[in-house]
C-alpha cells in the first residue's frame, strides 16, 4: 500500500481531469461540473488514504518518490510529505469538492463557459498538491509560479466587475514576489555548488549547508518576500482585498483558503530550516510585521463597507498569527500556526461561502444593503454565525484550539509580541459582530426586502420605523436549501469535530515542527525560564 | 487534598454535559420536526442532569467529599503543554452543579409557560440547553483551558439569548456589547493561562495549584490580576459593568439563569476555585475588595434611580456580585461567605426575576414601573413570592440574605485593620440602599393606585410559571437558615478550603446584625418617605438633582466608554480604511506606474503577460543570481 505513489496521483489525477475537463464539447457543463467534482473526490480518497499510510513516528518525509528531471542543474521531480505538507493536502482535498459543488449553479459571465472554470479549479488543484508535496526547492519553485496562472484566469475571467484590475495586480505583486525568490533559489544552488562540489536543489541536502550569515540574510530575504506577498502581512498585502473580492466565491476559498497558506508554508517549511541562523536574527522584525497587522487588518476590516473584502482583511490578520506562532521558535507554537493554516482554510473557507451565498440572494457586496436576515432565514444566519465564530476563535470551533498553542507557545518566547496579539481577540470579535449584527439582526431592510409599495422606513433604526408604522416589513429571501446545506455542513462539522477533538492533527504536525525547531536551533517553550533567543546570536 | 478516579456514579458525571449539550444538538439540528415537543425534551434533560448531580453529590458526601476526577480525553498535547478534558467533581463544583441544574431546571419550566406563545420557543430552549451545557464544564473543567472553553461558551450562549428578539435593534446591540465586554475580560483570563504555562509548565489545577507557592511574588500577583480582569468581564463588575444592564433586552427566563443565578457568579467562582493563587497574593486580594467594594456601591446607587423594573434588579444583582467579590477578596475569612450568598442570592434573585416576567407577562411585556401600581391584589402568588424574594434580598431578620449577608459585613469587620471598617461601613450603607431601592419597587409595582396603560388586565400567571416562582420563594425563606445553621455550608466546603480558624469577631456579631437591620429599616422607611407617600408620577420627573441625574445615566458608565474606546476607536478605523486606500495601496501602485511607465503599459502587460513575465523572471534572476555570486566570490 505505501508504495502507491500517492503524491503523483494525487497531481497526475487533476490535472489529467483538467485536460479532459477542458476538451469537453461546448454545452456540456452539467458533464464539466459532474466530472469535476468526482475527480476532485477521488484526490480527497486519495489524501485519506495517504495520512492513513503515513507513520507520524517515522522518518521526517514519507510517500517520497524521486526522477531525474534536468540532470545537468541537479533538479530532481522529487516528492514527499512531512505532517505539515499532508495536513495542507488534507485541507486541499476537503475544500476542492466543496468548491466544486459551492459553484454548482454558477454561471459564467460573457462567452466563457463553466467548463473552463472547472478545468481551471482541477488544474490549480494539481498545482497546489504539487507545491506541497515538492522536496526539491526548484520544482516547489516551479509549482509556486504554475499556481498562479490558472488563479489569474479564475479571477481575471469568472470574477467581480474589476475582475481585470485585481486579476492584474494580483498578478504583479506574485511576480514580484517569484522573481525575488527565482534569484534565491538560484543563490541557493550557487552555495551548494560551492559547499558541496556539485549543485542541488533537494531540500534535505540543502538543509544541511552551513551558510555564511551574510548570505544566509539575502536568501532568507529572497523567500521571506515571496511568502510575505502570498500570505500577505502587512505591508505587502494590498493585493489581497482586491482579489478576494473580485474572485469569484470558488476562487476567493481557494485562494485565501490554501493558495495564500503557500506562503506560510514557505516560511516554516524552507526559512526557518534552510536559514536558521538568519532567521533568528531578523525574527524580531517579522514579529513586528506579525503584529502589527494582527491589529492593522482587524480595524480596517472593522472599516470595510464591502463583505468580502471584509473577509480577505480578516484573512490578513489570521496570517499575522500563523506568522507569529512560526516566529516565536517554540514546537507549541508553531504546531499551533500549521494547525493554524489548516483551520483557517475551514472556517474562512465556510465565512467566504456563506459571505457568497448572501451575496448570491442580493446581488451586491455592500454590508449596508442587507439586514434582519436572520428572521426568514435562519439556517444561512446559523452557518454565518458558526463561521464567524470560528473566525473570532471561539472555544468549541477548531480555530480556538490553533490560536490558543499560537498564542500560549509564543509567550514563553516572545511575551510583549504575545500581549499585543492577544489584544486581536478583542478586535476579531468586532469585525465579526459588527458585520453579524448590521447583516442578520435589526428589522428587515436592504435590497432584499419586498417591494410593496410602501417605502422604505428611513433611517436604520428600529423606533424612528415603527411611529410611521407601514405595512410590517418583510425580506423575499430563501433559506439555504438542500445544495448549499451540502456544501456548508461538511466545512460546519470539521469546525465543531477539529474544535474538541484536535489531536489527531497534532499528532501528524508535532514531529515535523520539532525537527524544524531543531534545525533552527530553538529551545523548547516548556518550564525554562523566558530566555529569549531571538536575536541573540553573538 | 488528592484527588482520586471516579467510580459508581461519578465516573458518568460527565453525563450532566452531555445531557443538555445532547438536548441543544437536537433542538437544533432537527428543525421544525421537534418543535412540538422541543421544550419538553428542554427541560427533562435539565431535570435529569438535577437528579444525576444530586445522586453523585450524596455519593461525593458518603466519601467524605473527596474530591473525584474524571479523565475524559486528550485536548491538546504538544511540546511541553498538555491539556487534557478532565472532570473534577468536589465540593465546591457540587455546589455549583446543583444550583445550575436545580435553578435552571425551574427557569426551564418556567419558560414553557412564559415562551409559550413565541413561534422561536424551540430555539430557545436550545439556546438554554446549550447554556446549562457550558456552565457545567465551566465549573466542572479540572484545568483552566476546559474552563476558559466553558467560560466562552456561556458567553455565546449568553450572547444568544441577548439576542433572542434580534429584530429589536436594542436587543442585537445589547447582545453585541456583552459579548465584547466579556471578551475583554476574556483576554485577561486568557493572558492568565499563559503566564502559568510559561511559569509553571501546567495549567492544571493540581499542577498549578501545587507549585503556585514557588513562583516570585510579582508574577502570583500578575496572576491573579488577570484572573480578576476575566472575572470582572463575566460578572458585571467595575469597570466591565456596563453590559449587565442592557443584557436585560433577553427574555425574562434569561435574566433570571444568566443574569443573576447563575453565569454572572461565575467570577466569584473562578476567584474561590483559584483561592490558592490569591492566598500566596495579598495585593491582587486587596484589589479583588476594592473592585468588590466600589461595584457593590454603584449597583445599589444606580438601582435607586431606574424606572425599569428589570433594569432595578440588574444592578442589584450587579451589587450583590459585589458582596460576593468583597467577601472572596478577603481571602480565607470570606470564601464560604461569599459562596453562601452567591447560594441564597441564587434563589431569591432567580425568583425575583420571575416574578418580574410574571408581572410582564400581565402587563403586556411593559417594564416602566411609573406604569404599573396596584398589583398585590390582581396577582396574589406573584405579590406574596416577589414578597419572599424581596424580603430575603434586603436582608430580613431570619430570610437567606440575612444571614448570608451578614456574614460578609462581620467578615469584612473581622480583618481588623482601619480597611476593614470602611469595607463594613459601605457593605452596610450599600445594604442600606437596597432596602431603598427594593421597596421602592414593591410600592410602584405593586401597591399605590394601578397607573396601567389603556387595555392592560392583569391576570396571574399559569401554574407551570407561579410554580417554580412558589418553590424560589421557598428557597428564599430556607436557604440561609439551612447553609448557615442547619448544614453549614463551611463544614461542606473543608476538603476545598480547609478548616479555618475560628475567627476573633472585632465587632460582635449581634452588633453587626443589630446596625444593619437598623440601616435596613431605615432604607424600607425613607423609601416609603419618598415613594410610597405620594401618587408616582407616570413619567420620571426631569427636575432632579445632579446626584439622582447620575443615578439614571448608570453613572455615566456607557458615556465614559464611548468617549474613550468607542468613537476613538471608530476614528482610527477610518482613518486606517483611508490610509490603506490611498496610502499603502496607493504608494505601490505609483511605483507600479512609475516602474511601468503608464496604467496602459499595466493592459499591455496583461495581453502578452507571458511573454513578458518570462522575460522579466530572467532579468531579475540574472540581476540578483549576479549579486549573489558577488557576494559568495568576495
Amino acid at each position: 500500500m505505501t508504495d502507491f505513489p500517492f503524491l503523483l496521483a494525487m497531481i497526475a489525477v487533476p490535472a489529467v481531469g483538467a485536460a479532459v475537463v477542458a476538451a469537453l464539447p461546448r454545452g456540456s457543463d452539467e458533464l464539466a461540473k459532474r466530472l469535476a467534482l468526482g475527480i476532485s473526490a477521488v484526490v480527497l480518497l486519495l489524501a485519506v488514504l495517504a495520512t492513513v499510510a503515513f507513520d507520524p513516528d517515522g522518518e521526517r518525509f514519507q510517500l517520497t518518490m524521486s526522477a531525474s528531471w534536468i540532470p545537468d542543474f541537479g533538479v530532481d521531480f522529487a516528492l514527499g510529505v512531512d505532517g505539515i505538507a499532508l495536513v495542507l493536502l488534507l485541507l486541499v482535498g476537503v475544500l476542492v469538492p466543496v468548491v466544486v459543488l459551492a459553484s454548482w449553479r454558477d454561471t459564467a459571465p460573457g462567452r466563457r463557459s463553466m467548463r473552463t472554470f472547472f478545468a481551471w479549479v482541477l488544474l490549480l488543484e494539481a498545482m497546489m498538491v504539487g507545491v506541497f508535496a515538492a522536496t526539491d526547492v526548484f520544482l516547489f519553485y516551479v509549482f509556486f509560479e504554475a499556481m498562479l496562472v490558472p488563479m489569474y484566469f479564475l479571477i481575471g475571467s469568472f470574477g467581480g466587475p474589476r475582475r481585470q484590475y485585481a486579476a492584474i495586480k494580483f498578478f504583479l505583486y506574485s511576480l514580484v514576489g517569484g522573481l525575488i525568490m527565482l534569484a534565491a533559489v538560484i543563490g541557493l544552488y550557487v552555495v551548494s555548488t560551492s559547499e558541496l562540489g556539485q549543485g542541488t536543489f533537494a531540500f534535505d541536502a540543502l538543509r544541511q549547508l552551513d551558510i555564511d550569515p551574510g548570505v544566509q540574510k539575502l536568501l532568507f530575504l529572497g523567500f521571506f518576500i515571496a511568502f510575505a506577498i502570498k500570505a500577505p502581512l502587512v505591508p505587502f498585502h494590498t493585493w489581497l482585498p482586491d482579489a478576494g473580492a473580485e474572485a469569484p466565491i470558488g476562487g476567493a476559498v481557494l485562494l485565501v483558503g490554501v493558495l495564500d497558506k503557500v506562503g506560510t508554508f514557505g516560511l516554516i517549511r524552507y526559512c526557518l530550516p534552510l536559514f536558521p541562523d538568519a532567521a533568528r536574527d531578523l525574527a524580531p522584525f517579522v514579529l513586528v510585521l506579525a503584529v502589527a497587522g494582527i491589529l492593522y487588518a482587524a480595524l480596517l476590516a472593522m472599516g470595510q463597507t464591502d463583505l468580502k473584502r471584509l473577509v480577505s482583511y480578516t484573512s490578513i490578520a489570521h496570517f499575522g498569527f500563523i506568522t507569529l506562532g512560526i516566529f516565536a521558535f517554540t514546537t507549541e507554537a508553531a504546531t499551533g500556526a500549521v494547525l493554524y493554516m489548516v483551520n483557517h482554510g475551514i472556517a474562512t473557507g465556510l465565512l467566504f461561502l456563506v459571505v457568497g451565498m448572501l451575496i448570491a440572494r442580493g446581488g451586491s457586496r455592500r454590508i449596508s444593503d442587507y439586514g434582519g436576515v436572520a428572521t426568514q432565514a435562519p439556517r444561512l444566519a446559523g452557518v454565518f454565525l458558526i463561521a464567524g465564530l470560528a473566525s473570532l476563535a471561539l472555544p468549541g470551533t477548531n480555530s480556538f484550539v490553533s490560536e490558543f498553542l499560537v498564542l500560549v507557545g509564543s509567550f514563553p518566547a516572545v511575551p510583549l509580541f504575545t500581549v499585543l496579539a492577544t489584544l486581536g481577540m478583542i478586535l476579531a470579535a468586532l469585525y465579526v459582530l459588527i458585520v453579524y449584527q448590521r447583516t442578520m439582526h435589526g428589522p428587515p431592510r436592504g435590497v432584499l426586502l419586498v417591494d410593496d409599495g410602501t417605502p422604505e422606513p428611513a433611517g436604520t433604526d428600529g423606533a424612528t420605523a415603527t411611529l410611521t408604522a407601514p405595512a410590517p416589513a418583510r425580506l423575499r429571501v430563501r433559506d439555504l436549501d438542500r445544495l448549499e446545506m451540502a456544501v456548508a455542513a461538511p466545512m460546519v462539522a470539521l469546525i465543531i469535530v477539529l474544535g474538541f477533538y484536535p489531536q489527531p492533527l497534532i499528532d501528524l504536525i508535532e514531529p515535523a515542527v520539532a525537527a524544524t525547531m531543531q534545525d533552527v536551533g530553538a529551545a523548547p517553550a516548556g518550564i525554562a525560564p523566558a530566555t529569549t533567543d531571538a536575536g541573540g546570536t553573538d | 487534598m488528592d484527588t482520586v478516579a471516579a467510580d459508581g456514579l461519578l465516573a458518568w458525571s460527565w453525563l450532566l454535559i452531555a445531557l443538555p449539550l445532547a438536548g441543544a444538538a437536537v433542538l437544533l439540528l432537527g428543525g421544525r420536526r421537534t418543535d412540538r415537543w422541543g421544550h419538553l425534551l428542554g427541560t427533562g434533560t435539565v431535570v435529569t442532569a438535577f437528579v444525576l448531580g444530586l445522586l453523585c453529590t450524596l455519593q461525593l458526601a458518603d466519601a467524605g467529599g473527596r474530591p473525584v476526577s474524571v479523565e475524559l480525553w486528550t485536548f491538546i498535547e504538544t511540546g511541553s503543554l498538555d491539556v487534557p478534558v478532565g472532570l473534577l467533581f468536589d465540593p465546591l463544583s457540587a455546589v455549583f452543579v446543583l444550583l445550575i441544574t436545580g435553578v435552571g431546571a425551574l427557569i426551564h419550566i418556567y419558560s414553557i409557560g412564559y415562551m409559550a406563545h413565541d413561534p422561536r420557543r424551540r430555539r430557545f430552549f436550545a439556546y438554554l440547553n446549550l447554556f446549562v451545557a457550558a456552565m457545567l464544564l465551566l465549573v466542572l473543567g479540572d484545568n483552566f483551558v476546559v474552563l476558559y472553553v466553558g467560560w466562552e461558551g456561556v458567553g455565546l450562549a449568553s450572547y444568544l439569548l441577548i439576542a433572542f428578539w434580534h429584530e429589536r435593534p436594542a436587543a442585537a446591540t445589547a447582545a453585541k456589547k456583552a459579548f465584547i465586554m466579556n471578551r475583554v475580560g476574556d483576554v485577561g483570563l486568557a493572558l492568565a493561562i499563559f503566564l502559568m504555562f510559561a511559569q509553571l509548565g501546567t495549567v492544571t489545577y493540581d499542577g498549578v495549584f501545587g507549585s503556585v507557592g514557588a513562583l516570585a511574588g510579582g508574577t502570583v500577583t500578575a496572576i491573579g490580576l488577570l484572573l480578576l480582569l476575566g472575572a470582572c468581564g463575566k460578572s458585571g463588575q467595575f469597570p466591565l459593568q456596563a453590559w449587565l444592564p442592557d443584557a436585560m433586552e433577553g427574555p425574562t427566563p434569561v435574566s433570571a439563569l444568566i443574569h443573576a443565578a447563575t453565569m454572572v457568579t461565575a467570577g466569584v467562582y473562578l476567584i474561590a476555585r483559584s483561592a490558592p493563587i490569591y492566598d500566596e497574593t495579598p495585593t491582587a486580594r486587596a484589589v479583588v475588595l476594592a473592585v468588590g467594594a466600589i461595584t457593590l456601591l454603584i449597583g445599589a446607587i444606580v438601582g435607586c434611580a431606574q424606572d425599569d423594573i428589570k433594569k432595578v434588579l440588574a444592578y442589584s444583582t450587579v451589587s450583590q456580585i459585589g458582596y460576593m467579590f468583597l467577601a472572596v477578596g478577603l481571602g480565607p475569612a470570606g470564601y464560604v461567605a461569599g459562596l453562601a450568598h452567591l447560594l441564597t442570592h441564587g434563589f431569591f434573585k432567580a425568583g425575583l426575576f420571575l416574578g418580574a416576567g410574571s408581572v410582564m407577562h400581565a402587563m403586556n411585556d411593559a417594564v416602566d414601573m411609573r406604569r404599573f401600581g396596584g398589583l398585590a391584589s390582581r396577582m396574589r402568588i406573584t405579590f406574596v413570592t416577589f414578597g419572599l424574594g424581596y424580603l430575603a434580598l434586603i436582608g430580613f431578620p431570619f430570610l437567606s440574605g440575612f444571614y448570608t449577608k451578614d456574614a460578609i459585613i462581620e467578615a469584612a469587620f473581622d480583618r481588623g485593620d482601619g480597611w476593614g471598617y470602611v469595607l463594613g461601613g459601605v457593605a452596610i450603607l450599600a445594604a442600606g440602599l437596597t432596602a431603598f431601592y427594593m421597596t421602592r419597587l414593591m410600592l410602584m409595582t405593586f401597591f399605590g393606585r394601578p397607573r396601567w396603560d389603556e387595555g392592560v388586565h392583569p391576570h396571574e400567571s399559569p401554574s407551570v410559571m407561579t410554580a417554580p416562582m412558589v418553590l424560589l420563594a421557598l428557597g428564599s425563606v430556607l436557604a440561609g437558615y439551612l447553609l448557615v445553621v442547619a448544614f453549614p455550608l463551611e463544614e461542606w466546603l473543608v476538603p476545598v478550603f480547609g478548616r479555618p480558624e475560628a475567627a476573633e469577631h472585632v465587632v460582635a456579631p449581634l452588633v453587626v446584625s443589630a446596625l444593619v437591620t437598623v440601616v435596613m429599616l431605615l432604607g424600607v422607611a425613607s423609601a416609603w418617605m419618598f415613594v410610597g407617600r405620594r401618587e408616582v408620577p407616570v413619567t420620571a420627573p426631569a427636575r432632579v438633582s445632579p446626584v439622582v441625574l447620575a443615578a439614571r445615566r448608570a453613572l455615566y458608565a456607557d458615556t465614559v466608554n464611548e468617549s474613550l474606546f468607542m468613537r476613538p476607536g471608530q476614528w482610527l478605523t477610518r482613518a486606517l480604511v483611508f490610509l490603506d486606500n490611498r496610502g499603502v495601496d496607493g504608494a505601490v501602485n505609483g511605483l507600479a506606474a512609475a516602474l511601468g511607465g503608464s496604467s496602459s503599459r499595466l493592459g499591455r502587460t496583461q495581453t502578452g503577460f507571458v511573454r513578458s513575465y518570462a522575460l522579466g523572471m530572467l532579468g531579475g534572476a540574472v540581476v540578483v543570481a549576479g549579486a549573489l555570486l558577488a557576494v559568495t566570490a568576495g
